[in-house]
């Protein structure tokens, strides 16, 4: 799958990247690229930038200056408006702790989503059960997400991050919170099920053996984006 | 050393012919360093002096005869007591790393540039491993978890050292 969905346009740029808080510089030129289909890790030490440059990708924060583009056009410069409507129907997004509505039901949480995008009631319902077996819940379909172990609401907030088909999956930390065999699992999960879809996922992590999950790694370091010397890697 | 127990543990749940028993060893240890027969046999013949194996000769229809090994009373007996004896831990497995970023110190090098160049040599070690575990049967990605978390800790110790480079460098070079 990943060799026929793998080419080597860049689905998201980021050129040249500024972006302060008050006085403080948190991206001083920050450039990044990820192809379609490529899973991309970016590391790099705690206050480094890292969040920040993944909510400039995002388009949730606006830079102070530089370019974002994504499938050649220019997300920096669209409306408050657009962008929104690019999160909804473009991004997928997976936090450190789930941000599952707690009060609906585990398939509520992955049909919303699909609602907003106004795709009719039973095929969201359809589709968003279609995911339980995959994520290793079956059964727990009408549990409230609030009743969930970290684990089980992670992998959850990835099949609603995946459900919609987005371009790109943005992920912060998602697996902040969880122990080596539950992070394993939502990592195989969303690597997994990204690369069937042809998702580019971007990763911000501090942990090398998610890292390890991406076909390439940067590291950001004073709001300035690094990659180590060494061959260009090619896009698996 | 550890060769010698892992051959007597394969030993230890029946008698095995040479060429059998190096074909476990690579199964169960790992077919990216299978052990050579030059090895197996000169592992054998020092068990065999120690007496903690012995051999059997059989006869065949056709063919050379073949030795058949088998683990001793003796040789069980050092094999389980080596079983339960936790391994001296080597506080010196960092010494190549260390040395290099005190000598790039030394030699007013940047020693950034080679702490990020093993950064990545490490994650992209760390990326075929996860690759492999995937792929592999249970012990094969056991064993893969054991060098991933090691990685890990080398890791681990990379990104502290980066963090705490100038203090590093003012005590070197006794400022
Ligand atoms: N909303 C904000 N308001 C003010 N300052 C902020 C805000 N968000 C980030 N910063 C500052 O910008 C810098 C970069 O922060 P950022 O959250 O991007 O770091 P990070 O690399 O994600 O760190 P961590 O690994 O700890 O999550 C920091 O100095 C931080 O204090
Ligand atoms: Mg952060």
């Amino acid at each position: 799958m990943s060799d026929s969905g793998a080419t080597n346009r860049y689905v998201l740029q980021a050129k040249n990247l500024e972006k302060s808080f008050g006085l403080t510089p948190a991206l001083r030129g920050a450039n990044l690229d990820a192809r379609q289909s490529e899973v991309l890790a970016i590391m790099g030490p705690s206050g480094s930038g890292k969040s920040t440059l993944l909510h400039c990708l995002a388009g949730i924060f606006k830079p102070d200056g530089g370019e974002v583009w994504l499938d050649g056009q220019r997300l920096d410069q669209m409306s408050e408006e657009e962008r929104t409507r690019l999160r909804r129907t473009q991004f997928g997004f997976v936090f450190q702790f789930g941000q599952l509505v707690p009060e609906l039901t585990a398939e509520d949480n992955i049909a919303l989503p699909l609602l907003l995008n106004k795709v009719n009631r039973s095929e969201a319902y359809t589709r968003a059960r279609s995911w339980f077996k995959r994520l290793g819940i079956e059964g727990m379909e009408k549990h409230r997400s609030g009743e969930l172990s970290g684990g089980q609401a992670q992998r959850v907030a990835i099949a609603r991050a995946l459900a919609i088909q987005p371009k790109v999956i943005f992920a912060d930390e998602p697996t902040g919170s969880l122990d080596s065999l539950a992070s394993e699992q939502v990592m195989e999960l969303l690597v997994g099920a990204a690369r069937e879809q042809g998702t580019t996922v971007v990763i911000v992590t501090h942990d090398p053996r998610i890292a390890a999950y991406a076909d390439r790694e940067v590291v950001v370091r004073d709001g300035q984006v690094t990659t180590a010397p060494r061959k260009q890697q090619a896009v698996r | 050393m550890s060769t010698s127990y892992a051959l007597l543990g394969v030993l230890g749940r029946q008698p095995s012919y040479g060429y059998d028993l190096k074909k476990d060893y690579d199964t169960l240890y790992g077919n990216e360093r299978p052990l050579a027969f030059g090895q197996v046999y000169a592992t054998l013949s020092r068990l065999l002096r120690d007496r903690k194996i012995a051999t059997e000769t059989t006869e065949q229809a056709a063919g050379p005869e073949r030795k058949l090994y088998a683990i001793t009373n003796l040789g069980r007996k050092d094999l389980e007591d080596w079983l339960v004896t936790p391994e001296k831990l080597h506080p010196n497995t960092q010494t190549v790393l260390l040395t290099k970023v005190v000598s790039a110190i030394l030699l007013d090098k940047e020693p950034r540039l080679y702490l990020d160049a093993q950064r990545a040599a490490h994650i992209e070690r760390m990326r075929g491993l996860t690759d492999a575990r995937r792929k592999g049967d249970f012990a094969q990605s056991l064993r893969a978890d054991y060098a991933l978390f090691h990685l890990e800790a080398d890791l681990r110790w990379i990104d502290i050292t980066e963090a705490r480079l100038e203090t590093l460098i003012k005590e070197i070079r006794g400022e």
